[in-house]
């Protein structure tokens, strides 16, 4: 019989990130890296989302990731949902928490900023969570959430 | 990090900044103490400020110290393409503290980071110079006797001004009333007139630079309109002289009253003015020598009685 869907095997054991809006999936991609995993990574763009209309959703097998790592996502992706499965169960389901300070994440937009400047970390300071707006640790200007580029 | 670093004005808390306004008037009493025997600083200027400079350098000397350093990044390894880091990290080894002054924003901050030795911020770009907001708050407290709830009119350039925003910021501890006079293109920023909603900090914004404003000020600080600031230099000359104090302009005002100015200044304020008691820009250069002596003994955690 030929087969009418693409099937996308469920996950055994591993990572599933959730209620990623569409236009941060390849962000998220990008920030944890997953390009240089060599384990498998399904990754869904555009799925149909009661939430979000449009979601995009990230499955990563056989990974434990450090919650740190996890929690950068919210940057881009403040509502993503994390499902850590395992034996075919969900054992941990929870929302990204964003960190107060962000390490080597974002990169400051003032071309004026030692950060841009020198081969060093960046660093920035959460000052308001909803909407975001960051402060940058060495020039002090403020990033508003639709201003943030990655590092 | 080394918490006797001076980086921020933000840094430094209330009785931290009335410590080093006791401090600086104990230096004016007696300016020439021999407090930094035996020790080095550092001056790194990676672009050149010779006010600034000088009032360091003769602060260290008249403390005793001794003074390495460069007065522009020319003639620093930084022209052969060395990092900020390891300037920083060569010059920790030699220094017992480092003033530096640095064109991009953050340069102290990034230095205080690496460096064993404390670090005085001399101006990192538009960013910060708390030495200048001491240098402001000094002569403040000398004029009024106090900095508690007094009234302050802000004049000029708002928007670019690096002293207007350091000072708006350390005078939040001390309850004031601000007037901002501006036109429109050089008003305060948003940011600025959030903080003070914050604080519950009451001010005024206006274009007209009235009698009115200056007779209920305690303090009238004055700024340049810098032309470097303009892409349109039509712009430029039509605001340059809209707010210029005069003599005659003042002859209202609280006898206690003065007249405040970072300098240099250009057309901004008269030559007129200088002649009366409520001129008080060019003590307040003298003062900065104080100000910045105290700022030294505090970063090297040198006690002075």
């Amino acid at each position: 019989m030929k087969k009418k869907e693409l099937a996308v095997a469920a996950l055994k054991n591993g990572i599933v990130i959730d209620h990623i809006p569409c236009a941060s999936l390849f962000k998220v991609v990008d920030l944890l890296g997953l390009e240089h995993l060599d384990k498998s990574v399904t990754i869904g763009f555009n799925l149909d989302s009661e939430r979000l209309g449009k979601k995009g959703i990230i499955k990563i097998a056989d990974v434990e990731l450090p919650k740190e790592v996890l929690n950068r996502i919210a940057v881009i992706a403040p509502r993503a949902v994390i499902n850590i499965i395992s034996d075919y169960e969900v054992v941990d389901k929870h929302e990204v928490t964003l960190p107060d300070e962000l390490h080597d994440i974002v990169r400051c937009n003032n071309p004026k900023c030692i950060s841009n400047n020198e081969p060093m970390s960046t660093r920035f300071h959460v000052v308001h969570r909803d909407p975001l707006v960051l402060r940058c640790h060495y020039c002090e200007r403020k990033v508003d959430h639709n201003e943030i580029t990655l590092k | 990090m080394n918490t006797r670093n001076l980086i921020s004005i933000t840094d430094l808390s209330k009785s931290e900044i009335l410590d080093l306004i006791t401090t600086a008037q104990e230096f004016e009493r007696n300016p020439n103490q021999r407090l930094l025997e035996g020790k080095v600083v550092a001056s790194l200027f990676f672009e050149p400020s010779t006010r600034t400079r000088l009032s360091f350098e003769t602060a260290v000397n008249r403390l005793g110290g001794r003074v390495i350093g460069f007065s522009d990044a020319s003639t620093s390894s930084q022209s052969k393409g060395e990092s900020l880091k390891d300037t920083i990290m060569m010059v920790s080894n030699y220094a017992d503290l480092i003033v530096m002054r640095h064109p991009l924003m953050g340069a102290a901050r990034y230095a205080s980071e690496i460096s064993k030795v404390p670090i005085i911020n001399a101006g990192d770009g538009a960013n910060q110079h708390p030495t200048q907001t001491m240098l402001d708050l000094y002569p403040i407290q000398q004029t009024q006797g106090r900095l508690d709830n007094l009234t302050i009119t802000m004049v000029g350039d708002l928007k670019y001004g690096r002293t207007v925003h350091s000072l708006l910021e350390a005078m939040h501890h001390f309850k004031p009333r601000f007037n901002f006079v501006a036109c429109d293109v050089l008003q305060m920023p948003e940011q600025y007139k959030q903080f003070c909603r914050e604080q519950c900090i009451p001010y005024t914004e206006t274009a007209d630079f009235s009698a009115d404003i200056i007779n209920q000020s305690d303090i009238i600080y004055m700024t340049r309109v810098q032309r470097e600031r303009f892409s349109d230099l039509m712009e430029y000359e039509r605001v340059k002289n809209l707010y210029t104090l005069t003599a005659s302009m003042l002859k209202d005002g609280k006898p206690t009253m003065r007249v405040l100015h970072p300098l240099p200044r250009v057309t901004e304020i008269a030559q007129d003015v200088d002649d009366t008691p409520w001129a008080y820009y060019f003590e307040q250069a003298r003062n900065g020598l104080y100000a910045r002596q105290a700022i030294i003994c505090r970063a090297l955690g040198i006690p002075v009685k």
